[in-house]
């Protein structure tokens, strides 16, 4: 299990330096796909809150969902993981394929999708009755992982990659709600990677955060898509427009517009993604 | 003149006559409200005082001793109240032991597992079964479960768990054993209906952050929830303990009501509660008197004491919710 596991993100540096992560118009087609979605339906009872949405999430680069409060970002993206079913009364039509696997399939059991495919969460949820080490590695012991050893160097690199380890490397036992606000969500992004997913998704991971925080975890969003694909979803425009390869715009459940984010944010197709982008509604 | 202006006059018309706000009524409701819930308080402290004042008798003749001598003797008026604290204590334990399990499983049952069709009926249910008035469940008690428990369940406790003193000795019925499980039916709604808000109270997110990780409802359950609400869950169990130890009527009737300390649970026992029910009509001297109104003192005392630690888990449990609330 643990070279299985381990040679995830090797793997993915490679084909990160094949060039996937820095696209530029014709190399679209060569792109490894993340998650394909295609003519994806969610209904919360009788609300339809994703309404026939297709386009596919590239690998190794970082996606952001934008659009107005209430325009199903959140549950599209829950739909990647398939965190909106806890919810109840819920469905869904369409396919969302993960490196080609149907997540939706039968066979498929919820609890493997959302080990494959991790979640950083709005406000920091570290669990309080757990030291910052605890936290951190919670997931692996889910996993039935008992090697003290091993352990060990995946929580400190999962500290390292969240670039939080120089900050509790000698608080490890100490409870992990003892920490500042932004240091409590890099801490839950380190127990996101701990169990080494193969995609992070984020759902406003910084909006209860301030600037200074705020940077930290963009400029470790921007580290982090060397190993893993990220989706994000984001309120803030300047923010999808810093940490962003491609944005997609939802509005009212619908997929506007998805491409670039520099063509997004530069030159818009649709008038109504333009007048989102520039402030007039939303 | 116009409209607008007849208006405007007619409104300075009705406000000047209208009566100055008087702030009477607001005093008034103020300190009629005050003194009734004064009055709740005065009533606790002159309950302690009253059975401290009772009880001097006994208290002055045998200081300590009373509470940890077992001759229970009305007639050479000798009084020594160990088997009644011991019964209280143990038959409370029995009680625990049975409805702490059960209630948690069913608060946790019903705030995380159960489909939401089925959730308000069974908390009815649950609730209505504190409805029950425990004069009727001991007669339950008596007709229908002693024998019951006499005739099956106990015997084979005897039978293959024998070699443990707890289960040893004849089977009379009534006994201590019965009497801790007439508790445990008493105390569930109360534990169960505490332990559900507190569940409740988890946030949401902690079950997320959970399930986001992969885990299933089981490890859900135990690393999102059931660890964040465990100082709300003792605070419950030691709320059920307050109410196990005072509980009166239904113990009574089951129990036994023979003052011994024996190792097996199928003795009969003797509760601090009962002694009082059952005595104080005949506790014609003095002493006799002052004797049960001591061991109305000690129960008086540990239950209050009990609710208060219990009171205070139950705040601080809430109080860090809240505040984990407001950080994120």
């Amino acid at each position: 299990m643990d070279n299985l596991v381990m040679a995830t993100p090797e793997q993915s540096v490679t084909e990160r330096a094949e060039g996937p992560a820095e696209p530029s118009a014709n190399s679209e087609p060569a792109l490894k796909l993340t998650f394909e979605v295609k003519n994806l339906s969610v209904w919360y009872g009788e609300k339809r809150a994703i309404d026939d949405v297709t386009f596919n999430i590239a690998s190794n680069a970082v996606t952001a969902i934008i659009g107005p409060s209430g325009c199903g970002k959140s549950t599209f993206l829950r739909a990647l993981n398939r965190m909106h079913e806890l919810v109840p009364k819920t469905r869904m039509e369409g396919t969302v394929l993960l490196h080609g696997e149907d997540l939706y399939s039968k066979t498929v059991d919820p609890a493997i999708v959302r080990r494959r495919v991790g979640m950083v969460f709005q406000k920091s949820n570290p669990f309080p009755t757990m030291t910052i080490g605890e936290n951190v590695i919670v997931g692996l012991r889910l996993n039935g992982v008992r090697n003290q050893k091993f352990l060990n160097e995946r929580l400190e690199k999962s500290l390292r990659m969240s670039a939080l380890w120089d900050e509790v490397k000698d608080d490890l036992h100490k409870p992990g709600t003892s920490l500042s606000g932004g240091q409590q969500q890099r801490l839950c992004i380190a127990r996101a990677l701990a169990v080494e997913p193969e995609v992070i998704l984020m759902d406003e991971p910084c909006s209860a955060l301030d600037p200074i925080a705020t940077a930290k975890i963009e400029e470790l969003i921007s580290e982090l898509k060397a190993q893993y694909t990220i989706v994000t979803v984001t309120h803030n425009m300047q923010q999808a427009g810093r940490i962003s390869d491609y944005t997609a715009f939802l509005y009212l459940g619908r997929l506007i517009e998805f491409g670039q984010t520099t063509t997004i944010f530069t030159n818009p197709s649709d008038r109504q993604t333009e007048d989102y982008i520039t402030g007039r509604f939303g | 003149m116009s409209l607008a202006a007849q208006v405007l006059i007619e409104e300075r018309f009705v406000r000047e006559r209208m009566a100055p706000p008087s702030r009477f009524g607001d005093k008034a409701f103020q300190w009629l409200t005050m003194a009734m819930a004064m009055a709740v308080v005065v009533l606790v402290i002159l309950t302690g005082w009253q059975l401290w004042r009772g009880s001097s008798l006994t208290v002055e003749k045998f200081g300590f001793h009373f509470l940890a001598t077992s001759t229970w003797d009305p007639v050479a008026e000798q009084f020594g109240a160990l088997p009644f604290i011991y019964g209280t204590l143990v038959s409370s334990l029995i009680a625990l032991l049975i409805a702490v399990p059960l209630s948690i499983a069913t608060a946790v049952y019903l705030t995380e597992l159960a489909p939401l069709w089925i959730r308000q009926p069974l908390v009815s249910l649950t609730e209505m079964l504190a409805a029950i008035p425990s004069v009727i469940l001991g007669l339950w008690g008596i007709f229908v479960m002693v024998p019951w428990l006499r005739d099956y369940p106990f015997p084979f406790l005897k039978h293959y768990f024998g070699w443990i003193p707890l289960f040893t000795g004849p089977i009379y019925g009534p006994c201590m054993f019965a009497g801790g499980i007439i508790i445990a039916i008493m105390i569930l709604p109360i534990i169960t209906s505490v332990s559900r808000e507190i569940l409740r109270s988890v946030p949401d997110l902690q079950r997320e952050a959970a399930y986001g990780l992969g885990a299933t409802r089981w490890e859900v359950t135990r690393i999102a929830v059931l660890s964040y609400a465990r100082k709300g869950l003792f605070g419950a169990v030691i709320l059920g303990l307050g109410r196990a130890l005072g509980e009166t009527m239904a113990v009574t009737m089951v129990i036994g009501n023979t003052p011994q300390i024996a190792a097996s649970l199928f003795k009969p026992g003797y509760t601090l509660a009962s002694v009082i029910a059952n005595e104080f009509t005949e506790a014609t001297t003095d002493i006799y008197l002052g004797a049960l109104f001591e061991i109305g003192l000690v129960l008086f005392g540990v239950t209050i004491l009990v609710n208060l630690v219990a009171q205070f888990l139950l705040k601080t449990m809430t109080t860090t919710t809240s505040a984990t609330r407001a950080v994120q």
